[in-house]
């Protein structure tokens, strides 16, 4: 197990490496280069002259290489020209919020998914399963961002039920213990203010789960499909087990193994649906924050989210290779 | 009274909308009390489709099964589903062909074995995990208490065969069917597993039913042998009378293809030609017709009955039986 | 035994042979393609997607208005929430700047197709040739085929790690803003999509047992790959195509959202019409709902042909 961690940490590096590049690369063709990029469009000459020496861009391209790449080593993405704070220090604080309606969003997405992916695949070519295959269909093709104004609309502005925007009403004066709004609430007992976040969290986690809800839906259904026709699946009925027993164990716990590695690879999906539904329900997390950063032109953020990205990508996936070699003995590592 | 009697079963696929194909078209047989049955023929034949309906696995949608098969004197194809889940397992068990995908992958060998001693025998915990080592040292897997915690894919071929017996005489059924148990193993392990099974059956009494392509496996093994054609039984017969005397010409040309070792050298093998696929319908005639050698007009005039031109018992569904022994094998042992 | 009996012996057999049903000559895709017919999925996507077809060719000649005409500049006051909606001579009412949406949709039609065709082909053709490449070294190219094969490998899991709308987002920032940028970009998120699926299926397709009669014929190498293994594991590329323009399509009204979809007035697309839409979607949610319902079904269309095509394709999924 040890061993595993060890080694997919380490393929992390190359990742990495050839990202930097990439980066380093994209900076360079930037118009007006990493000067402007640094400053933004409306930097004087003098002060991209200074720059420019500043980062060194007289020394040779692999010196420069060099010290972009230390630079990020140690964590430094630079300084967001948009509040003048570190990059880095930003994502720590934004975080939290979209670790949270991710979480939630998934686990929606699999709460809702699994089973009707399930039922409807025992129930094959009834209402169930037309319902949940065409549902799913439709789900895939509305754009995220336009689910997320119609629930808004319907939802928080016309019926009022649920709040229009932000993490946290204004009136609630939240203790911040660990960032993670639902959690702190909990920790100091203010319950109200984890119940307000809740009710913040639900129409975006809704609208950030549709296309993770679609995938797992099909997937599963696609997955038990093919796993009721397994021998192995004959095999305990041939024994004469209790319908219940042939289900849980032969049935679901087989058909679970793709549904667990498409999770993972759902999460590039579901970073790019936070930055457009936290930016409509102006959530506050990461996604909002790479929203204006995109307006603005905000490339040190940008680069260092791209980063920040590619490393939480690598780490979700090593989690989900984690628990798929707990429910999958074929691929454990002795 | 037999133990199973199987009166002219059919299992048609498709219908309603799609063209219906006939996979068994009328199979009658029987099975003794410790009694070994050999069911033959060539893929395609219906004798896996068969084993399947007598044991209500088939799925549900899409085929209409008609006939009758008695279990000990009730219909199987009248009881209740929860009755024959309580049968099966129990009183009547079934080794499959391919033993890696018959072995659910992601749970652990004991488990497997332990699941159908808690099922039927009531058995728990400890309990059922001393049994269940007990029944994988009877098939003949060493180390059984270690085994009980690995996963299929870390035993062999044989092994993973083993363990299948081991769950099937489980709960010492009545009636073993065995759905070509050696196909996907190497010939030494083949004699091996085949040994097991005879050893077994002779132990406990256990009536198997022997589903198989393989003439040596009857020859060794089967004391009555049922050949199907087509999803008929075309020769019916005890098994030193059937090697003796082989009167149906799909059955005298089966045995006539094998090759034998004391063949004077250069003489040509005897396939029988054709595949199964060019046959015509049971209605129109001997759907073995368009590949005998000895096919003539009244073949074609509806389907042959079953008749005993050469013995009492011996049962050749043919009007132009091979009645001349100028090729007759050698009885086996 | 008489020569006219003999005869009449084989031609009785010949008759009763001949009522059998005969499926084993046709061919995966003349097979896949009668089965695609009685898919109403297949039907459903494929009127879908005529219908956008048609519109997107004429729709241009048949407008009412010119798109940018704002001819009824008086009677919109954005500032004022007030909006006009559906009538006689508008149809789908006006936009914020007295716009005619009718005309906007079916001009916008045109773009919304251009933008999902050019950068689905963008990225199928580079996909195609990364996917290609490292398929053919992995599967014939030995030791050293295996080691390019991973190297390409980890490259397109890099991209695979990316947020697409990341890759995109950062594709506009070096080209700037116009459609071309939007197309481009939408391309390069699909590459690493085609570019694994071709891999994987020439991988499959690579172990099976012609790919070694060829080789041991000592038919050549390259041979092989291009008549063989390539032929043989396009449908799951060609499937993906017909998926990929509806995600094209989403991702680029995703781009037009985050602004970076073209600026021109003068030429609407779907996406960006809903992007602008958005701002004035408490006071007037039609104006974003005609293009996202256009987006919905184009996309819809595309997926429920592809979908129907993949389980065609699928000999495993056949019911």
């Amino acid at each position: 197990m040890l061993r595993l961690v060890v080694r997919r940490l380490l393929q992390l590096i190359p990742t990495l490496l050839g990202l930097s590049v990439l980066l380093f690369l994209w900076l360079d063709r930037l118009p007006g280069g990493p000067a402007s990029a640094i400053l933004g469009e409306k930097a004087t000459e003098a002060e991209v002259a200074r720059i420019n020496r500043a980062l060194g861009l007289d020394q040779p391209v692999y010196v420069q290489y060099w010290r972009f790449l230390k630079r990020i080593a140690e964590l430094d993405l630079g300084t967001s020209t948009q509040t003048g704070q570190p990059v880095w220090d930003e994502f720590v604080l934004r975080f939290p919020a979209t670790v949270e309606l991710s979480l939630l969003a998934i686990l929606i997405a699999v709460a809702v998914g699994v089973p009707l992916g399930y039922f409807a695949a025992r129930n094959r070519g009834g209402w169930l399963d037309v319902t949940a295959v065409s549902g799913s269909l439709v789900g895939i093709c509305i754009p995220v961002f336009f689910l997320a104004l119609i629930l808004k609309g319907i939802f928080a502005v016309q019926l009022g039920i649920f709040p229009s925007y932000g993490r946290q009403d204004t009136g609630i004066n939240a203790t911040d213990v660990t960032g993670f709004a639902v959690l702190d609430g909990i920790l100091t007992g203010e319950f109200d203010a984890s119940w307000d976040a809740i009710m913040h969290l639900i129409l975006p986690a809704v609208a950030l789960a549709s296309i993770p809800l679609a995938v797992i839906v099909r997937m599963t259904r696609a997955s038990v499909l093919e796993v009721q026709d397994e021998d192995y699946v004959r095999t305990a009925e041939a024994k004469g087990l209790k319908r219940s027993v042939v289900r849980s164990r032969h049935v679901l716990r087989n058909a679970m193994l793709p549904v667990v590695t498409a999770v993972g690879l759902l999460t590039g999906s579901l970073l790019s649906g936070a930055v457009l539904t936290e930016s409509v329900f102006s959530f506050g997390g990461i996604g909002s924050f790479i929203r204006t950063a995109i307006d603005g032109r905000d490339y040190p953020v940008l680069v260092g989210f791209i980063m920040f990205i590619a490393m939480v990508y690598v780490l979700i996936n090593l989690l989900v290779d984690l628990a798929y070699s707990l429910i999958d003995p074929r691929v454990r590592v002795h | 009274m037999s133990l199973l009697t199987v009166d002219e079963l059919t299992v048609t696929f498709g219908g309603r909308g799609r063209k219906a194909s006939r996979a068994v078209d009328g199979v009658s047989f029987e099975v003794d009390q410790g009694q070994v049955v050999g069911l033959v023929g060539e893929s395609g034949c219906g004798k896996s489709v068969t084993s399947l309906a007598l044991m209500g696995l088939l799925p549900a949608k899409g085929l209409t099964i008609g006939g009758r098969a008695e279990f000990d004197g009730t219909d199987l194809f009248t009881m209740s589903p929860s009755a024959r889940r309580d049968l099966r397992g129990s009183e009547m068990a079934m080794i499959f062909q391919d033993p890696l995908s018959s072995l659910n992958p992601v749970v652990p060998i004991g488990v497997q074995v332990t699941e159908i001693l808690e099922r039927h025998r009531g058995m728990k915990g400890e309990a059922a995990r001393k049994e269940a080592a007990h029944l994988l040292d009877r098939v003949g897997i060493p180390d059984p208490t270690r085994r009980l915690k690995e996963y299929p894919h870390q035993l062999s071929g044989g092994m993973r065969q083993r363990a299948l017996i081991a769950m099937a005489v489980a709960c010492a059924p009545r009636l073993l069917i065995a759905d070509e148990p050696t196909t996907a193993l190497d010939v030494t392990i083949q004699a091996q597993i085949l040994e097991l099974l005879k050893e077994l059956v002779d132990q406990e009494g256990t009536a198997l039913l022997m589903i198989t392509h393989d003439l040596g496996v009857v020859a060794g093994l089967c004391d009555q042998v049922n050949v199907l054609y087509a999803g008929k039984v075309v020769e019916s017969a005890g098994r030193r009378e059937l090697f003796a005397h082989p009167t149906h010409p799909y059955a005298h040309g089966l045995l006539g293809s094998i090759p034998r070792l004391d063949a004077p050298r250069g003489e040509p093998l005897n396939p029988i030609r054709g595949s199964i696929n060019d046959r015509i319908a049971w209605a129109d005639g001997c759907a073995f017709a368009p590949r005998c050698d000895r096919y003539e007009m009244g073949c074609l005039s509806g389907t042959p009955q079953l008749g005993e031109p050469r013995a009492a018992g011996h049962q050749v569904r043919c009007v132009n039986p091979v009645l001349d022994d100028a090729k007759a094998e050698e009885v086996p042992a | 035994m008489s020569v006219a009996t003999k005869t009449d012996k084989i031609q009785r057999l010949a008759e009763l042979t001949a009522t059998k049903e005969t499926s084993t000559g046709a061919s995966l895709w003349r097979e896949a393609f009668r089965r695609l017919k009685s898919s109403k999925m297949a039907i459903i996507g494929a009127v879908i997607i005529a219908v956008f077809v048609v519109i997107a060719i004429v729709g241009p000649y048949l407008t009412p208005y010119a798109p940018t005409a704002q001819t009824w500049r008086g009677e919109v006051f954005p500032n004022q929430g007030k909006f006009v909606g559906p009538r006689g001579e508008n149809w789908f009412g006006l936009d914020h700047l007295g716009r005619d949406m009718f005309s906007r949709m079916l001009v916008g039609a045109r773009q919304t197709l251009l933008v999902g065709v050019v950068s689905t082909l963008i990225g199928l053709v580079a996909g195609f040739l990364i996917g290609g490449l490292s398929g053919a070294a992995a599967t014939l190219g030995g030791e050293a085929g295996k080691r390019v094969d991973s190297v390409i490998m980890r490259f397109i899991d890099m991209m695979l790690a990316l947020p697409s709308l990341l890759l995109a987002v950062s594709v506009a920032a070096v080209m700037g803003q116009s459609l071309t940028t939007v197309m481009i970009a939408v391309g390069v998120v699909q590459v690493p999509v085609f570019a694994r699926l071709l891999r994987g299926s020439m991988l499959a397709q690579g172990g099976a047992d012609y790919v070694l009669a060829a080789q041991s014929l000592g038919v050549r190498k390259r041979r092989i790959v291009t008549s063989q293994i390539i032929p043989n594991s396009l449908s799951p590329v060609i499937v993906q195509a017909t998926l990929s323009l509806a995600t094209a399509i989403i991702e680029a009204a995703a781009l037009s959202y985050l602004g970076l979809g073209n600026p021109d007035p003068a030429i609407p697309e779907w996406g960006v019409m809903l992007a602008q839409a958005q701002r004035f979607f408490d006071n007037a949610p039609m104006m974003a709902v005609y293009p996202a319902v256009g987006i919905i079904i184009t996309a819809l269309g595309f997926t429920l042909l592809g979908e129907a095509m993949r389980e065609a394709l699928d000999p495993k999924l056949r019911g």
